[in-house]
């Protein structure tokens, strides 16, 4: 039971190249707005053409550009939710519904309609229209309407981007009970590292429409292994380095050396530090960046330190530094003071994107 | 008073209105799928009923279907019927000149439709037509609605292209528009009046009922929020 996707296509100067496989799994399609996560949704549905590739569920070959095989939408099985949800709105809730019905024997539907209303919490609203409900109550909808169709898969497109933010930990712990009671493999669009961690076990990391291999979300928290990974996992620092060793690099826009944990392989173009991970004043030590306090900025929980690094590349030696407010240390501006990071800290990226 | 006239022209104009409906309605649905150039040119030909003057309408019309013309002989010769001066003849030249109002404002409606529900539909199993008649209709009837009945409220009233076509004779082709031009031609202002007030009374009341549906559309789109 699985979805392979691998497929291209070229829309104007934007070329989508996506190859991912789902496993029994939730996983993750990671990005930035732009990078193509939706055309790819939209090519899994049959909505949008892929210029070459394949794509097969559970064996059933939906789309092949050698052998010309492209399945109309009616006939994937494939549950799309929008991120607007999509829901008809010129019909009622229970309306909406029973179009995911329709090719149920016409006895059938009623009961599967009740059961449907209780198990989305949607009793007592079965005559209102979209438009009065609230952005919860739409997402429930959509999806009572979806899984009443029977997909079997389910692609979720910035579930959450539609909502108040107050509303969405909780439609997101029902999205979180849905997806289990669904059992069958889902691809979550997002571009929040946080829904990733909380939704997803598994990530595929999507940047300028080319995909990476698919990895556990740990590990791209972990040790990302690219810059536009690292981006996505929301590491803030990056420095262009030169090779040392296996395991020291020259920083160029930081103006230090600093040793890693992790092996430095050839290919290794950049470092990238969280900025959790800077932490001191220290005096002496390993991996010290001497820096300078640029400006101080108050979170909400945690103070922020923009700091320059004297001997670093013009206009690139910024670093920033993020304490939680009970351990804020007692940086002004224009002080002059000294960081330091451990060598598992400091992670070790290929490739451009910056 | 004689009121064949008015049954004259409330038939014309159902008749016009309803192929109108159908005949705009999918125009306007397949030529927005159709390639730039495409799509370009036939709305120019569709729309230019809408601008010329309905006696070149009445004259092009009268160059295919006039009893000596290829259309027309043929069908005279086939069936022994001729197409022009009956009253059905006032229907052909009514829909030409009706079908761009139409045309245009569902090509209007069709194109503030959100694609996206399609394509929900789609993936739903939902049919091209079942998401036709059920989501897009629905989502654009305002305009649909308003479509026709301006076309209603055009077909009731023209007069150039029908009189080239239909001609005038009293109790057979005669319309609302074709009589009072024969009254007056005839110098009798007392029917002419007679007929000038019906016709008012029927256009007020036509766009007294597009006023009222326009602000039921509009209650009911505020109870919605």
């Amino acid at each position: 039971m699985a979805l392979t996707v691998d497929i291209e296509k070229k829309l104007g100067d934007f070329h989508l190249s996506v190859s991912l496989e789902t496993d029994h799994e939730v996983l993750a399609l990671l990005g930035a707005s732009g990078c193509g996560k939706s055309v790819t949704l939209q090519c899994i549905a049959g909505i949008e053409t892929p210029d070459r590739g394949r794509i097969v569920l559970n064996g059933r070959t939906l789309f092949d550009s050698e052998k010309r095989i492209n399945l109309a939408p009616q006939k994937r099985r494939v549950g799309y939710l929008f991120q607007q949800y999509a829901l008809f709105p010129d019909m009622t809730v229970e309306q909406n519904i029973l179009t995911g019905l329709r090719s149920k024997p016409k006895a059938e539907r009623r009961a599967l309609l009740e059961q449907k209303l209780r198990a989305f919490r949607l009793d007592g609203l079965e005559k209102r229209r979209p438009s009065q409900l609230s952005g919860g109550q739409q997402q429930r909808v959509a999806l009572a309407r979806i899984l009443a169709s029977e997909p079997e898969v389910l692609l979720l497109d910035e579930p959450f981007s539609a909502l108040d933010s107050y509303l969405k930990w909780q439609v997101e712990l029902e999205l979180l009970d849905t997806l289990r009671d669904f059992g069958g493999d889902v691809l979550f669009v997002s571009h929040s590292r946080d829904e990733v961690c909380r939704m997803c076990r598994s990530v595929c990391v999507l940047s300028h429409g080319r995909s990476e291999g698919k990895q556990a979300v740990e590990r791209l928290m972990d040790a990302p292994e690219t810059v536009s990974a690292a981006l996505l996992s929301g590491c803030k620092n990056y420095s262009r380095i030169e090779r040392v060793d296996a395991h020291h690099a020259r920083c160029l826009d930081w103006g230090v050396t600093l040793e890693t944990s992790r092996e430095i392989a050839p290919d290794i173009a950049y470092v990238g530090i969280r900025a959790h991970s800077l932490r001191g004043p220290e005096q002496s030590g390993r991996n010290l960046i001497p820096c300078r306090v640029e400006r101080v900025i108050n979170d909400a929980f945690s103070v922020i330190f923009m700091l320059s690094t004297p001997g670093g590349a013009a206009g690139r030696s910024l670093l920033r530094a993020e304490y939680p407010k009970e351990d804020r240390p007692d940086f002004r501006a224009s002080d002059e003071i000294s960081l330091s990071v451990r060598p598992e800290h400091v992670l070790p990226l290929a490739g451009g994107g910056l | 008073m004689n009121w064949f006239p008015l049954y004259n022209s409330l038939r014309v104009a159902a008749v016009s209105s309803v192929i109108v409906f159908f005949t705009g309605i999918a125009a306007a649905y397949y030529i927005a799928k159709l390639p730039r150039l495409a799509k370009g040119i036939l709305d120019v030909v569709l729309t230019l009923p809408l601008v010329l003057p309905p006696t070149v309408v009445g004259y092009l019309l009268l160059l295919v279907f006039g009893p000596r013309r290829v259309v027309g002989a043929w069908v005279l010769a086939q069936w022994g019927v001729k197409l022009t001066m009956q009253w059905w003849s006032a229907i052909l030249a009514v829909t030409v000149v009706v079908f761009p109002l139409m045309y245009r404002t569902a090509r209007g409606a069709f194109e503030s439709f959100d694609e996206t529900l399609a394509h929900a539909g789609r993936t739903l199993g939902l049919s091209n037509t079942y998401i036709f008649w059920r989501i897009r209709m629905p989502y654009c009837r305002q305009g649909i609605l308003a479509g026709t009945v301006l076309a209603f409220a055009r077909a009731l009233g023209e007069y150039g292209a029908t009189s080239m076509i239909a001609g005038y004779t009293p109790g057979k082709t005669a319309t609302i528009s074709t009589e009072v031009y024969q009254l007056w031609r005839t110098g009798d202002d007392a029917m002419a009046i007679r007929w000038v007030l019906v016709n008012i009374a029927i256009s007020a009341a036509v766009l007294l009922a597009v006023n009222l549906l326009e602000k039921r559309g509009k209650r009911s789109v505020r109870k919605d929020v």
